[in-house]
């Protein structure tokens, strides 16, 4: 009936994740008390849950990938930990069958459910607003994608409390995640909680692409789009052409593990080599994917904060798009151990190394405009200041690694380790909490904290040099990753620092939280009247903050690069706007929540092989697509005098102000 | 010996870094004992080296730059519309290419030098060494000595090494971090490392490809000893009790994790070919093959 779940599923025996789970537990019966206590759920579900609002669904992916940092982190520090006292003999606190999961799990998560909703949340927010778009092209498409990725969530914290999470590392190398090395059900959660959610980002991916390519405000050739919509734009190519391989690479994985093929194994004809190259064609994309609407988020920043039209935009612009091309000729250079000749192994290293060369433009693009500017030391800015130091010396340990000779020691030590986060944590996630402050004004209508931001982003930014400069240090002297214990004494004192280094970036963690809360108690004195508090450059500041639901009154006409500023040069602004037309909005809906729940039902089933469960699954999603196909009441026409209301209330407010 | 491959300057300039690194630390890939460790050491410092060319100016604009132009520092010249100059973008572009350039070059070469298939040139005839990475243990078979070994491997030192390398299991990666390179251990296929140590000593070897739970404890001692310490040692295993038959080999099969040192005074012929055949498509066709799959 239940197929492989059985109560002992449950790993009630461990003290850890029973106290884990039992904080979810009654964390979430108070979220679900206060709801009802204060008769919220009429408000949650049309305001958010069902809201096809492009904004809406940023702040939603970004609340989640926010909850996901931190569980995320919490397995960082585990980890930390248990190399911390794991030493000369002592087994550690996390035997290998959980520090195994934890390590997986933390690559996961970090990877696909906090940078990657992160990104998607800033580009739902900023994208439509940037381009003078009212939403997205497929705004339920967008719901959908939301709520695929939210069921990848729950599969992963599930697997917390029911069964058992993949001990195979973040990409599953088979054979070992194959049914003869890996039985449990835990590859099987690694597999659904990324199909379902991948598919999600495979829509997103056809979404924004539509969305740049065909909803640009009249005027705004590709020439003249924010340099934040650009890398967008290139990133979601990039979605579009490596996801399909990691949905193909999952899938024949499921063949092996489900149906007994042999595509992965060891024996009769099945390829591991195969699966190493197909994980990575999308993996290192992936990477771009994820770095280069941070490079976005910096072009904008460092030219609003310096007072300063961007740098060699052309050249930026050329820089992104040779980054997205070459992206995908590099793949080979994560296994040069794995025994290819040399030729192959130097023509990836040496394409490697040449993104470096469009990377550094970029990085000389962004000091060019702050040279003669006059840089405000906002916390966007010092996030900006710490990436550039930080990512440069990422990105000369990651050439270093492109260099065959020099990988096949370096390969897999700490080293790697270090490198990656030096570039992710450096790159990706101080770009998106640069992106986090600097926008939020925009999605909320009041300024986040200046003071502890700052604060956070120091911590973030020293805390990842005392983390993970030892780690640097470990790998020359040998250290590979993922051990659990180690006899080697030299190592302790460092591994020592590097956890010294977590708690650093758990501050910085503590005090971007604590800024959430301050700014929203004190949101009053904060408020934003004008809807652009930085002095903008982007059509995203010409609207209010929050924008209404429509984002424009009236769709602006693009005549230069950085469109609000032109506005505010030749005084555009300030004119009494055209009579309003009625606005074409879509609906809410609920469809993409309801598939998506099957879809978890589909999901969980498959993992337990509850065979009935999952063909009710199935049925569910494929009526509920049905139902909504057939609903032609997705539309409706916002009535002048509602937008004059809302126009009207801006204005005044602005002029109240002034 | 392979011959050095990097202009001289940097060899200077590489020694001085890697005095100032090595101060207080015992690294193992900057204290190689081998010439392949060394190459790859030498190639790290002089990749590292060229690199920092750009990275340090880049630093040290991004403080300078940041400080000068500060919003509050009225004196220093501000051009809010200046965005172009053909003039800097000729040195960003250029200035990066040429270093990859150069570091390109170094590249395609040392990628041919440090090729793990390219057999080391010496005098000394080669030594071959089969290993093999199982659950979660290294099985080293000796061909020409005709004996075997689990979790100790010694060869003689100033001898090239030929490394034949494949997996019982699932992929490890077969690490000597103070003799250079490493290579995946994949079963079905046989890959070669050629390696050799310049010092006698005790050399540290792992996996450093993550292979399950007992992954931690897949450890050995490399022992690299002058040639009569080595024909002693060959000697001493020859007198070991142990053989290795192909049910013992079944037994090393199992899992097991820390595996304590074995030794065995004979190998089954061919073991090895064996090994890699059982999971190629050779072995598709053997019968036993398919019961155990049930």
């Amino acid at each position: 009936m239940f197929g492989k779940l059985t109560l002992d599923a449950v790993p009630y025996h461990e003290p850890i994740i029973v106290v884990t789970l039992l904080g979810i537990f009654l964390g979430g019966l108070g979220l679900t008390a206060l709801i009802t206590y204060f008769k919220k759920w009429n408000y949650l579900w049309s305001e958010w849950l069902t809201s096809v609002d492009h904004k809406k669904i940023g702040v939603m992916y970004i609340v989640v990938a926010l909850v996901m940092l931190i569980r995320g982190f919490a397995d960082a520090i585990m980890m930390r930990t248990q190399l911390a006292v794991a030493s000369g003999g002592s087994e550690g606190f996390l035997p290998p069958h959980h520090y195994d999961q934890i390590f997986t799990a933390h690559g996961v998560i970090m990877i696909f459910f906090m940078a990657m909703p992160f990104m998607v949340g800033l580009m739902n927010i900023v994208v439509p607003l940037q381009i003078g778009a009212r939403d997205v092209a497929f705004p339920f498409l967008n719901s959908l994608s939301f709520w695929l990725f939210v069921v990848g969530v729950a599969l992963i914290n599930i697997s917390l409390g029911v069964g058992e999470f993949a001990q195979t590392g973040w990409l599953a190398y088979p054979p070992l995640s194959g049914l003869e090395y890996s039985p449990g059900v835990g590859v099987d959660y690694w597999i659904w909680a990324l199909q379902i959610s991948g598919i999600g980002t495979l829509l997103t991916g056809v979404n924004f692409f539509v969305t740049i390519m065909k909803m640009r405000a009249p005027g705004m050739s590709l020439m003249k789009m924010p340099v934040f919509t650009w890398t967008a734009l290139c990133t979601n190519v990039l979605i579009l052409a490596s996801f399909p391989i990691l949905t193909v690479t999952i899938a024949l994985l499921t063949l092996d593990r489900y149906l007994g093929m042999h595509f992965f194994t060891n024996e009769l004809g099945g390829n591991q080599m195969m699966y190493v190259n197909l994980i990575w064609a999308w993996g290192h994309p992936e990477v771009y994917i994820l770095i280069l609407p941070a490079f976005g988020i910096f072009s904008e920043v460092v030219a609003t904060f310096s007072k300063k039209k961007l740098f060699g935009y052309t050249s930026l612009v050329w820089a992104t798009i040779v980054i997205t091309v070459l992206s995908f000729i590099v793949w080979l250079h994560h296994f040069f151990t794995m025994g290819a000749g040399a030729n192959v192994n130097a023509f990836f290293g040496i394409a490697t190394m040449i993104i470096s060369i469009p990377t550094g433009v970029k990085i000389f693009n962004w000091l060019f405009t702050m040279y003669r500017g006059r840089v405000e030391f906002t916390t966007p800015i010092i996030w900006t200041l710490g990436f550039l130091i930080t990512f440069t010396i990422g990105g000369m340990t990651g050439v270093l690694l492109a260099v065959p000779g020099a990988d096949f020691v370096l390969h897999n030590s700490l080293f790697l380790i270090a490198h990656f986060h030096n570039v992710i944590i450096g790159g990706v996630v101080f770009g998106y909490l640069a992106g986090f402050a600097y926008w939020f004004p925009k999605a909320f209508g009041f300024k986040l904290n200046e003071k502890l931001g700052r604060y956070a982003a120091y911590c973030w930014i020293s805390g990842f040099f005392v983390a993970f400069v030892p780690l640097y240090i470990l790998g020359f002297m040998g250290m590979t990753r993922r051990l659990n214990h180690y006899d080697n004494p030299a190592w302790h004192p460092l591994l020592l620092v590097a956890l010294a280094g977590a708690f650093i970036v758990a501050l910085g963690i503590a005090f971007q939280l604590l800024q959430i809360f301050v700014s929203i108690r004190d949101r009053e004195k904060n408020r934003d009247i004008t809807g652009d508090p930085w002095g903008g450059r982007t059509l995203e500041w010409s609207t209010s903050s929050p924008p209404p639901f429509y984002n424009f009154a009236h769709t602006p006409v693009i005549k230069e690069l950085d469109a609000y500023w032109a506005m505010k040069a030749d005084g555009t602004v300030n004119q009494k706007p055209a009579p309003y037309e009625e606005i074409h909005m879509p609906r809410n809906a609920a469809a993409g929540l309801v598939i998506s729940a099957f879809s978890l039902v589909f999901g969980f089933a498959l993992i337990w092989h509850i065979w009935w469960l999952a063909i009710v699954g199935t049925i569910g999603m494929l009526v509920t697509v049905i139902v909504r196909s057939y609903n032609t009441d997705i539309d409706y026409y916002v009535p002048v005098k509602e937008i004059e209301k809302i126009e009207n209330q801006h204005i005044q407010a602005k002029a109240s102000q002034a | 010996m392979i011959k050095k491959r990097y202009p001289k300057l940097f060899g200077l300039l590489s020694s001085l870094y890697a005095t100032l690194m090595l101060s207080g630390c015992d690294m193992a890939l900057l204290d190689p004992k081998g010439q392949i460790g060394v190459d790859e050491k030498n190639l790290i410092i002089t990749a590292t080296l060229l690199m920092l060319i750009v990275v340090i100016p880049v630093i040290i604009m991004t403080v300078v730059f940041a400080w000068r132009y500060r919003a509050s520092n009225k004196d220093a010249t501000y051009t809010p519309d200046w965005s172009h100059s053909n003039k800097i973008e000729a040195i960003v572009w250029t200035v990066p290419l040429l270093i990859i350039l150069v570091l390109g070059t170094i590249t395609w070469e040392t990628t041919h030098s440090l090729d793990p298939r390219k057999p080391i040139v010496s005098d000394a005839k080669p030594i071959v060494i089969q290993v093999v990475s199982l659950d979660w243990k290294w099985l080293f078979i000796y061909p020409e000595q005709g004996i075997a070994t689990v979790n100790q491997l010694a060869f003689p030192v100033n001898v090239p090494v030929e490394f034949q390398i494949t997996s019982g299991t699932v992929m490890n990666s077969f690490f000597i971090p103070q003799l250079g390179s490493q290579i995946y251990a994949m079963a079905g296929m046989k890959n070669t490392l050629h390696l050799i140590a310049n010092e006698s000593g005790t050399y540290k070897g792992i996996s450093a490809n993550y292979s399950g739970h007992g992954f931690s404890g897949m450890k050995f001692d490399t022992l690299v000893t002058p040639q009569e310490d080595f024909d002693a040692w060959v000697s001493k295993v020859k007198a070991s009790s142990e053989t290795l038959s192909a049910e013992k080999y079944a037994a090393l099969e199992v899992k097991s994790q820390d595996n304590p040192v074995e030794l065995f005074a004979t190998v089954k012929p061919d073991l090895y070919e064996d090994i890699v055949a059982k999971y190629t498509h050779a072995g598709m066709e053997m019968p036993s093959h398919t019961e155990s799959k049930e």
